[in-house]
């Protein structure tokens, strides 16, 4: 059947900002989905809040919303744009939701909209465990037992029959609170009864427990005609109880026999077919009870998943592509496979090497967070390697991942608390694989290890051939080449093999020994059909053996090293940044090649560069792929601090560095350099100094004056920094900070009163500078300025400190001899404008403010790193001045890790961002927190709580509140204050006095709509990060700062005065 | 462990290790694409002859089981592996896969880059070849490998088919079948059985009247090894039982036998189609089927003659023939195998539809 004819506008909702759980992954196939439905000649419309993604660049979709993603905002794009069918299945739980609500609530009835790839009840039979149970019992598939019991008798009788352990889970309550796993009799009576008490309608679910049982996952894709095939299957190596975002997962099955894999894709067939899929890619999850082989239907996702991006670069089928062709009535036999090109997609990918995905956490980010790791997702990124066996692909993972670890080497086993292994190794927390490595090497059997772990004993062994490869390396007198080889077939790394050869051996070392002896990694391409048809996408990982694949061309290449597994700081803006370096060297007629090793990524689409190697980022492999291809360069400006961390390296080792040379890199980071950089073009920074006692601080606070900002080098329970305006206040906090991480020093800096902070990005080719933007934070200083909301062009910065900012920045980027891009930062204290910081690179804000304003800056640093100047490319010309204003959000993973207290500081910890456009400042700014998730309230009640040196601000925006015919609610200080000014009040009890009502009464029946509350002082008080993280469980929105709370008060006014309207980015730039 | 050295008759040359036996061993090397399933490919009686590259580079993972077997032994000459694992971990595992194949005498090698040699027979064809841990000169091999027989013009299938008829037994079976052994997978018979056969498995040299006297409802046809055209007393088998009107099934070798025994004529691929993920078409319903196949040769759809047959499915990757029919007589046949093991079910519907014919024919 071909393609629909009868549809013509398409709407696509992306994922958003990037969270916990939801990343890059879903603009690699938004992407693809907008390509391939506009390669069919429809016209697509998309909204997407986040401006770091490639699939809102203006030329991806016909019409580009950057706003909420919310029902309403849906609903006004659709009443503009008309849209004859909305595809729900690519933008991620997100995209699901948001489309069901805008079905539900009449939206798409109402204009006649279609929903096309999955149906609203099958989106429900997919979500709904009662009704997803249903239609498995329906389709004859087994789930895990369960009943609700109302009463603790049946609840005895029923855990009696299912076993234990059993999962209780009360009904109807937040965040399953109150429940939890029984393993005993006793311990079910406890939970169980805790549970019927916390659920609303007195009833909880008992169901059997799955955990420590083998789990797996299916990708499979369905078109109309229902042809189903199974793109990949996916065995997780740590047990179930582990989310599988958070376990090192394995494709294909290692463990399974045909029979039982077969059985199993029987099953996901069956899923699909009972749950309605129509057409598109779905996952099915599935948990097998180890000794028993029993299997069971875990759960499934009814579109594209973090899993399906995993699946398509772990076997080159673009199944985003695919999904959104099929979602217009082609089938699977009408579309071709692009790797083979004369076979058809309707086929299922087989491999011929391992690939292996390990994730990247951020605990040390969350001071307070409880690290074990659970069926809740705690990772914050991921790496992907292949191998031609396991061992090779996990140790590259490791590498990638860049924890410090060379793979899984002695460096890794000093995270291992040693003493209690034993139950360490029952622990499933973030270190455990190196817990198991340690464990092997201490007289652990690797039974008595997989039965501790869980994890298969074909895994254990896995890595017990790891360690005995290991204490091999280190007793052989000397390395020949079959050891050598053999190290390296499993995927030990030079630096890894340096390490044990001890002494002063090198890297360097080990990697000329290998040289000379022969032992070079070759380049296998990834096909689709392990071999069985001739390839014609070159996407290559690096193996041992044999035969080399990649056929490096004569043409003049230049490679590009992208930016590794996300982490808080470096994640889909680098990418972007990447993608858009290829995509302006390729129009300038360069070959280009791409290095990364995140699966999530735009970057490792094999569409998007010539020639794409899937490897970690380190000094070996890039350079091994140098070697092997020989570029032009590397242009290492664009993957944040991954690459920049190669430069040194790899320009020592005769490598050619494109765009800004690493001698202005280091002139700009180096703290001295920057300093006499900074003194000879007459620019200020902020005086600072570091102390490791109390008096040494007390020492440098007089000396710089005061006030001045103290931040520890790690982050004290409830505030970061403090800003102290006397010897009195310092003490107790740099007591404390050194207390909390001792030997490591406390920063002081010259507090810069009330001063407005200010990023902005250039790039420049030697000669001339365009400044693309100057953002003005909303926070204050003091706050990462990643976490910080900003807006473009400055809302309320002179135009005469503006054009200060600009000219200072073009002075710095030639001094510096900047080719290519250039991120500053900046503080403005009246008239005085301060540096804090120069990054002669991309950075985060580049995506954001080039979305902004329309000129895409790093495709011109990209051409002029390859050795363009501004009259060969054009100075650019905005294609007209911003007369609105854009917004930026930072998005917070606080959600995830219960008890820590969501207060910003100079950390970074946001995950993500968004982006708010409007003419109007305040409509911008409302935007971008609606975006975020901080749903601000047009009315109701907002609970105030201040400390004594915020109270004055705090009752200006009480009486605001008022006046907007807001209720207020406090406690007696903060109360009184507002009292006192003539404010009605609602006080409440103090969580302390244990008396109702409190603040948390009332934030359970849902009456306070927002929350304003600011830390009260160096360590947080145990009751406000109880309200503080309560907010965020229950999404209330939270204000913790002064210029938050002004900015909203002000946003919140504008929009019931005047309502909202969305605009595309098309007509911005129009 | 041994050294192995694996010679191909162009003069190529692999090297590896023997993980299991040791000696030397000739035939045609093959490669399979199978992710899974190296217990029932080795004991498929199909790869009688031939020498097993699996593309998939670990194997061993999940060890032999007592249950996944397609046959009394395995039968393929040689295994050829990139890695085979030293340790196995299934609830159902009995053994390990180097202690199965040395049980039976089979050299398993590993150690072998699997992509080179796949990449190689991709572009050159399936070839003659030896493995070798004793002789390691390649001259010595390559002129061994040379001289070895081929697969074609040679009755493999005489060699794997069962001496005597026996029975495949079903309790209150409603069609009882007559089998033509030609190295038939187990797995046939027990799909039949499931739906309620018995089966009568004849050797592949059984006369139509040996078979007519068992008085079966219908005719079913095996896979097999070897060419097609070396075995000409079956096609007169064939010819009688089809003409008589009994329904007939046939799949992979009785398929070709089908069709030669029909005016059709085979040929052999160049590489052959092995694996679990091959899409056919059935013509008849538009719709799509992912296949297991294991085969050298094929029918020549445009050979048939089109007032008695008629082709069903073709294979979607390379337009070849994969499924027949009878325009006068109940007989159909398939080139894949619908009984998988390894593989995909999505062609299970094959046994139904022999079941129909058979009760339309009994009707």
């Amino acid at each position: 059947m071909p393609k629909r004819t009868d549809i013509k506008k398409i709407m696509l909702i992306g994922s958003g900002p990037i969270v916990i759980g939801q990343a890059c992954e879903f603009d690699y196939s938004g992407t693809q989905a907008c390509k391939a439905l506009r390669e069919e000649g429809y016209e697509v419309i998309l909204i997407n809040s986040n401006p770091a993604t490639i699939m809102t660049d203006p030329d991806v979709a016909d019409r580009t919303y950057v706003e909420p993603i919310t029902a309403a905002a849906v609903r006004k794009i659709i009443e503009i744009e008309r849209p004859d069918a909305l595809l729900p299945t690519l933008g991620g739980q997100t995209g699901l939701n948001t489309a069901l609500e805008v079905a539900e609530d009449g939206t798409l009835d109402e204009f006649g909209v279609e929903l096309i790839g999955a149906k609203v009840d099958v989106i429900k039979r997919a979500e709904d465990r009662e009704l997803f149970k249903e239609a498995m019992r329906e389709a004859g598939l087994e789930c895990l037992k369960s009943e609700r019991v109302n009463n603790l008798d049946r609840a005895r009788e029923v855990a009696e029959e299912l076993g234990f352990p059993v999962i209780v889970r009360p009904s109807y309550t937040l965040g399953g609170t109150g429940g939890g796993t029984a393993y005993n009799m006793e311990e079910l009576e406890r939970i169980a009864a805790g549970g019927l008490k916390a659920s609303r309608v007195h009833e909880v679910l008992l169901e059997e427990s799955a955990l420590g049982w083998k789990e797996f996952e299916m990708e499979v894709v369905r078109d109309r005609n229902d042809n189903c095939v199974i793109i990949c299957s996916i065995e997780n190596l740590d047990p179930m109880g582990v989310h599988t975002g958070d376990s090192i997962t394995v494709a294909p099955t290692q463990t399974l026999t045909d029979a039982e894999y077969q059985k199993m894709r029987d099953w996901s067939i069956a899923v699909l077919r009972v749950i309605g899929v129509d057409t598109g890619g779905s996952n099915v999850q599935f948990a097998i009870h180890p000794e028993t082989g029993r299997m069971v239907v875990i759960e499934m996702n009814p579109r594209v998943s973090r899993s399906s991006a995993l699946a398509s670069k772990a076997t080159g089928y673009p199944i985003a592509k695919i999904a959104a062709k099929l979602a217009v009535g082609y089938t699977l036999d009408e579309l071709p496979n692009d790797i083979t090109r004369d076979t058809p997609a309707s086929f299922e990918p087989t491999i011929d090497y391992c690939v292996v995905k390990v994730p990247r956490f951020a605990f040390e980010k969350f001071p307070g967070a409880d690290p074990k790791l659970g069926v809740s997702m705690k990772s914050v990124g991921e790496t992907m390697a292949i191998g031609r066996n396991f061992r090779e692909a996990v140790q590259k993972a490791f590498r990638g991942l860049e924890i410090g670890v060379a793979g899984l080497d002695l460096r890794a086993e000093d995270l291992v608390n040693k003493p209690e292994i034993e139950s360490e190794l029952r622990r499933t927390d973030t270190d455990r694989h190196f817990n198991v490595k340690y464990a092997l090497k201490h007289g652990y059997t690797m039974e008595r290890i997989a039965e501790l772990t869980k994890i298969d004993p074909w895994f254990v062994d896995q890595f017990a051939q790891i360690v005995e490869l290991e204490k091999r390396l280190i007793e052989a007198s000397a390395l020949n080449v079959d050891l050598l080889r053999e190290a390296k077939e499993s995927g030990f790394s030079d630096r890894q093999i340096a390490a044990l050869r001890g002494g002063k051996v090198t890297e360097l070392d080990i990697r000329r020994e290998r040289l000379a002896l022969g032992v070079k990694p070759v380049y296998r391409l990834v096909d689709t059909c392990a071999g069985e048809f001739e390839a014609y996408t070159p996407y290559f990982y690096s193996s041992y053996a044999d035969k080399d694949e990649s056929r490096p061309s004569d043409k003049p290449k230049i490679m590009i090293l992208g930016s590794g597994p996300n982490r808080i700081g470096q994640g889909i803006e680098f990418d972007y940044c990447c993608v858009h370096t290829v995509q302006a060297l390729r129009e300038l007629g360069f070959e280009t090649i791409m290095v990364n090793s995140n699966p999530e990524t735009v970057s490792t689409d094999y569409d998007t560069a010539d020639k794409l190697y899937f490897e970690p980022l380190t000094f070996e492999d890039v350079m091994n792929i140098y070697e092997n291809e020989q570029p032009l360069g590397v242009i290492v400006q664009m993957g944040g601090q991954t690459p920049l961390n190669l430069a040194n390296s790899l320009m020592k080792a005769g490598v050619p560095i494109l765009g800004t040379s690493p001698e202005s890199i280091d002139r700009a980071e180096d703290r001295k350099h920057c300093r006499a950089l900074l003194e000879k073009l007459g620019l200020k920074q902020p005086e600072s100094d570091t102390a490791l006692t109390v008096e040494g601080a007390l020492a440098v606070a007089r000396r710089i004056g005061y006030p001045v900002m103290v931040r520890p080098s790690y982050v004290l329970g409830g505030r970061a920094m403090m800003v102290a305006y006397k010897d009195e206040d310092i003490e107790p906090f740099v007591r404390a900070a050194l207390k909390v991480s001792p030997g490591f020093p406390v920063l002081l800096d010259r507090y810069l009163e009330g001063a407005i902070e200010v990023d902005a990005d250039c790039v420049c080719d030697g000669k001339q500078v365009y400044v693309g933007g100057v953002m003005q934070h909303i926070e204050a200083a003091g706050i990462h300025s990643g976490d910080s909301a900003c807006c473009v062009p400055p809302h309320s910065l002179s135009p005469e400190m503006v054009k200060r900012i600009e000219q200072a920045v073009s002075e710095i980027a030639l001094e510096l001899n900047v080719k290519g891009v250039m991120n500053t930062q900046w503080a403005v204290a009246g008239d005085e404008l301060y540096v804090i910081e120069i990054n002669p690179r991309a950075s985060r804000t580049v995506p954001y403010v080039s979305k902004a304003s329309g000129v895409p800056l790093v495709k011109l640093a990209a051409k002029i790193a390859s050795g363009k100047t501004f009259d060969d490319i054009g100075y650019p010309k905005p294609p007209r001045p911003m007369e609105w204003y854009a917004v930026k959000e930072a998005v917070f993973p606080f959600n995830r890790f219960s008890g820590v207290d969501p207060i910003l500081g100079p950390e970074m910890k946001s995950t993500g961002e968004v982006m708010g456009m409007d003419a109007s400042f305040e409509i911008a700014y409302w935007k971008s927190q609606i975006a975020a998730g901080q749903n601000l309230p047009t009315e109701g009640t907002v609970f105030l709580s201040a400390k004594d040196a915020d109270k004055s601000w705090m009752v200006e925006i009480g009486r605001q509140l008022v006046e907007l015919g807001f209720g207020l609610a406090s406690t007696t200080g903060t109360a009184a204050a507002l009292q006192e000014a003539g404010l009605p009040v609602r006080v409440l009890k103090k969580l302390a006095e244990k008396e109702s009502p409190n603040i948390m009464d009332l934030m359970r029946d849902g009456e306070v709509q927002m929350i304003i509350n600011t830390p009260s002082g160096p360590t947080a008080r145990v009751d406000e990060v109880k309200i503080r993280s309560e907010t965020i469980l229950r999404g209330i929105p939270i204000i913790t700062t002064e210029p938050g709370a002004r900015a909203s008060l002000a946003a919140i006014r504008t929009v019931r005065e005047h309502g909202w309207t969305v605009k595309a980015l098309q007509d911005y730039f129009a | 462990m041994t050294k192995a050295l694996l010679a191909l008759e162009d003069g190529t040359c692999f090297s590896g290790r023997a993980f299991a036996g040791s000696g030397e061993v000739y035939g045609e090397l093959v490669f399979n694409t199978s992710m899974t399933g190296y217990q029932e490919i080795l004991t498929d009686p199909s790869y009688h002859g031939q020498i097993v590259t699996l593309t998939y580079p670990l194997i061993g993972n999940y060890g032999i089981n007592d249950e996944d077997i397609e046959s009394w032994k395995p039968h393929a000459a040689g295994l050829v592996v990139n890695e085979a694992s030293r340790t196995r971990s299934n609830w159902r595992s009995t053994k390990s896969l180097a202690d199965y194949l040395i049980e039976n005498q089979i050299l398993g090698v590993d150690h072998v880059d699997t992509r080179a040699v796949t990449l190689h027979i991709r572009s050159r064809g399936a070839m003659k070849c030896v493995i070798s841990t004793t002789d390691l000169d390649r001259d010595s091999l390559f002129a061994k490998a040379k001289s070895s027989p081929g697969l074609v013009g040679r009755d493999l299938s005489s060699e794997v088919s069962t001496p005597d008829a026996y029975d495949w037994p079903k309790d209150d079976a409603n069609y009882r079948i007559a089998v033509l052994d030609c190295g038939i997978k187990r797995n046939q018979l027990r799909m039949m059985a499931d739906r309620g056969i018995a089966a009568r498995v004849f050797s592949n040299s059984a006369s139509a009247d040996d078979i007519l006297a068992a008085k079966p409802d219908g005719f079913f046809i095996s896979n097999g090894p070897g060419d097609p055209d070396a075995v000409p007393h079956v096609l007169t088998t064939i010819r009688d039982l089809v003409a008589h009107g009994l329904p007939t099934f046939g799949i992979c070798f009785g398929h070709q036998l089908l069709a030669l025994a029909h005016g059709g004529t085979t040929y052999k691929l160049k590489f052959g189609h092995r694996g679990a993920n091959q899409p056919v078409k059935n013509l008849e319903t538009g719709l799509i089927e992912i296949t297991s196949q294991n085969h050298g040769f094929c029918v020549d759809k445009d050979s048939l003659d089109s007032a008695t047959l008629e082709t069903t499915h073709i294979n979607l990757n390379d337009g070849t023939s994969e499924g027949l029919r009878h325009k006068q007589q109940p007989m159909f046949s398939v080139q894949y195998h619908p009984e998988a093991a390894p593989g995909p079910h999505d062609a299970a519907y094959l046994f139904d539809q022999f079941i129909l014919l058979m009760g339309a024919q009994g009707a």
